[in-house]
């Protein structure tokens, strides 16, 4: 059982180093001949990647989902933001204690509208991980985001938010200064909200940290992204006493895109590119665009009532029982 | 030795000892005391029949809700066991019991966690039933008052319960927007999924003494930052010199806590009715 995505996908990515090689090789080939040799081969290279995707991704357990939803070259926030929501401008400051790198947020245009945007951003190297908190948000992340919240009431913005943290930060400050009463206030914030609300779990979905900010009158979710309420790791040590069971507490736990849709928790998966929307950022965000601009849509032909009543009763009526 | 007492074995036993200090107390003096031990003060969990004991107006509980019953979604292993051995162990369907009940005579609506089943996690049974206790309140314009006892949510039931948290907040509003007055009471231990939703936007807090508070297991929280952690952390008073909670209430004063704060902050519901 692969532990990272790089592992998982080794094969593939050094199949995928070779081809850089080969074309590399080829540019600089003068003689005619050995570049239409390499050409055959930098193609025959490509089909055995593609077949090799069309495998591998076919065979998706639970656990290689987490792999994918964790893999640092994955799209991030910001790498969305930048690509479809043009004129963001980062606020910040939670006005009460400091500034939260885990979260970003800010007014932003949406297909020429202005819109707030509120999400989770991860790092890609050691220096930006430290910074961004591994997009573990304190307290002061969420107050950040009710302040954006509430803007965006005044100020009659739609609002869009992406998830994506592995948790809320749990170390002993956040405690003392309120990291559950920041989580809570935050979904409480968005149930006021009288503006449209579209969220979408790019990445992972991580309890508590997720849920904070994913109270949208849409929830949609990127296809290799995970939903949880326990991180695989905390599930397996709590039931099996054994962090290793990762991948049987990953399979239990339904967190991927199609249970999270099957049981209706989400409105639509967004489907990724081939082979993941690390292999392809571009068509990733065009399609998270396209699914925001349909919500979005539907959404503002509602008045103001409306869209809280509506946002009330989607999370109203989550839960499976049954009546004795 | 006898362990702490349970709900009808006062006969066996005349000692009960202490979970706190270890000493032996006398089982009718323990009742007596609300199941509080009267050399060290150690506030023993209570189950919701206890509880219901200790806090209202004597007969006025009426259970409801009973009828829901948790589902196995997500075929998850070994929770339709564990579930069922606990629901014929306490004769209760959840770890949540909801119903309306009377202080001083002033109608509430309210729900008590009872960390005995399955650590009062919380499904989406629990969550159905304390998101009705906060509707019944908003509706019928009673205060609520809800007794937390919980690990979090119930990991067995997966995403279902993480959207708990989203369902319980969304019932805090409805209370917010017609101005009804709710009030939490953690109670040992109250933890992570259950205390970052409904439990932390309470209009008043309250803890009971040394009652445990956190966000994530206490493990976890020290792992995770070079920052000390005090002695007391994830207490009732580290939470509450972090002004997270509006006071330590010890058990015997938590009825006319209680009460109190009903009668005032519910006042301006019984105008021109019974108030």
């Amino acid at each position: 059982m692969a532990n990272s995505w790089k592992e998982w996908e080794r094969p593939l990515l050094d199949l995928e180093d070779g081809v850089l090689k080969l074309k590399h090789l080829a540019a600089r080939e003068l003689d005619p001949a050995k570049k239409a040799a390499l050409e055959k081969r930098i193609e025959d290279f490509e089909e055995r990647i593609r077949s090799f995707i069309e495998v591998k991704y076919s065979r998706l357990g639970p656990w290689e989902e987490v792999l994918l939803a964790r893999a640092e070259p994955r799209p991030y926030t910001l790498d969305y933001i930048n690509q479809i929501l043009p004129d963001f401008r980062e606020l910040d400051g939670d006005r009460r204690f400091g500034a939260d790198h885990a979260i970003v947020a800010g007014p932003a245009r949406f297909d020429g509208q202005p819109v707030m945007v509120v999400g989770h951003q991860k790092g890609r190297d050691i220096k930006e991980r430290a910074y961004r908190n591994f997009a573990m948000a304190k307290p002061e992340g969420y107050r950040k985001a009710i302040r954006m919240f509430e803007m965006a009431e005044r100020f009659r913005m739609p609002v869009i938010t992406f998830v994506d943290t592995p948790a809320a930060d749990p170390g002993v400050e956040s405690e003392s200064r309120g990291i559950s009463e920041a989580i809570a206030a935050s979904m409480l914030s968005m149930f006021e909200l009288t503006v449209p609300v579209v969220s979408i779990i790019i990445g992972e979905g991580g309890s508590g940290g997720a849920i904070g900010i994913a109270i949208g009158n849409k929830v949609l979710m990127m296809e290799h992204a995970v939903y949880s309420v326990i991180p695989p790791e905390g599930c397996a040590a709590i039931l099996w006493r054994d962090p290793g069971k990762k991948a049987q507490a990953a399979a239990a736990l339904k967190l991927t895109s199609a249970s999270a849709l099957e049981f209706n928790l989400v409105d639509e998966v967004i489907k990724e590119p081939f082979g993941g929307a690390h292999r392809n950022a571009v068509e990733a965000g065009e399609s998270i665009q396209a699914a925001i601009s349909k919500y979005m849509g539907e959404l503002q032909k509602m008045s103001p009532s409306e869209l809280k009543e509506q946002r009330y009763q989607r999370f109203r009526a989550l839960g499976i029982f049954e009546t004795e | 030795m006898a362990k702490v007492m349970k709900p009808g074995e006062a006969n066996g036993g005349n000692f009960v000892q202490c979970k706190g200090c270890k000493k032996t107390l006398f089982a009718s003096e323990f009742k007596d005391n609300l199941f509080v031990c009267n050399y060290c003060g150690h506030h023993h969990r209570l189950t919701w029949r206890q509880r219901v004991e200790c806090t209202f107006d004597e007969g006025s509980f009426k259970p409801l809700d009973t009828e829901l019953v948790s589902v196995d979604s997500l075929q998850f292993p070994e929770y339709a066991e564990k579930h069922t051995a606990s629901v014929e162990k306490l004769d209760q369907n959840d770890s949540v019991v909801g119903g309306i009940a009377q202080l001083d005579g002033i109608d509430v609506s309210t729900a008590i966690s009872d960390f005995t089943f399955m650590g009062g996690s919380m499904g989406s049974v629990a969550g159905e039933i304390i998101t009705r206790a906060l509707e019944r309140g908003a509706e019928q314009k009673m205060p609520v008052i809800i007794f937390c006892a919980s690990g979090g949510a119930r990991m067995q039931e997966g995403l279902l319960s993480l959207m708990q948290m989203a369902k319980t907040t969304a019932g805090v509003h409805k209370c917010r927007e017609v101005g009804v007055p709710f009030i939490a009471v953690f109670t040992d231990p109250t933890m992570a999924g259950v205390l970052a939703s409904y439990a932390s936007i309470a209009d008043v807090i309250i803890a009971e003494p040394r009652c445990l508070i956190g966000f994530a297991g206490a493990r976890v929280s020290k792992q995770a930052q070079v920052v000390k952690a005090p002695d007391d952390f994830q207490t009732a008073e580290f939470v509450f010199r972090s002004g997270m909670l509006d006071r330590i209430v010890e058990r015997r004063e938590m009825r006319g806590m209680l009460t109190s704060l009903v009668s005032m902050f519910g006042a301006h519901l019984r105008e021109g009715t019974n108030g």
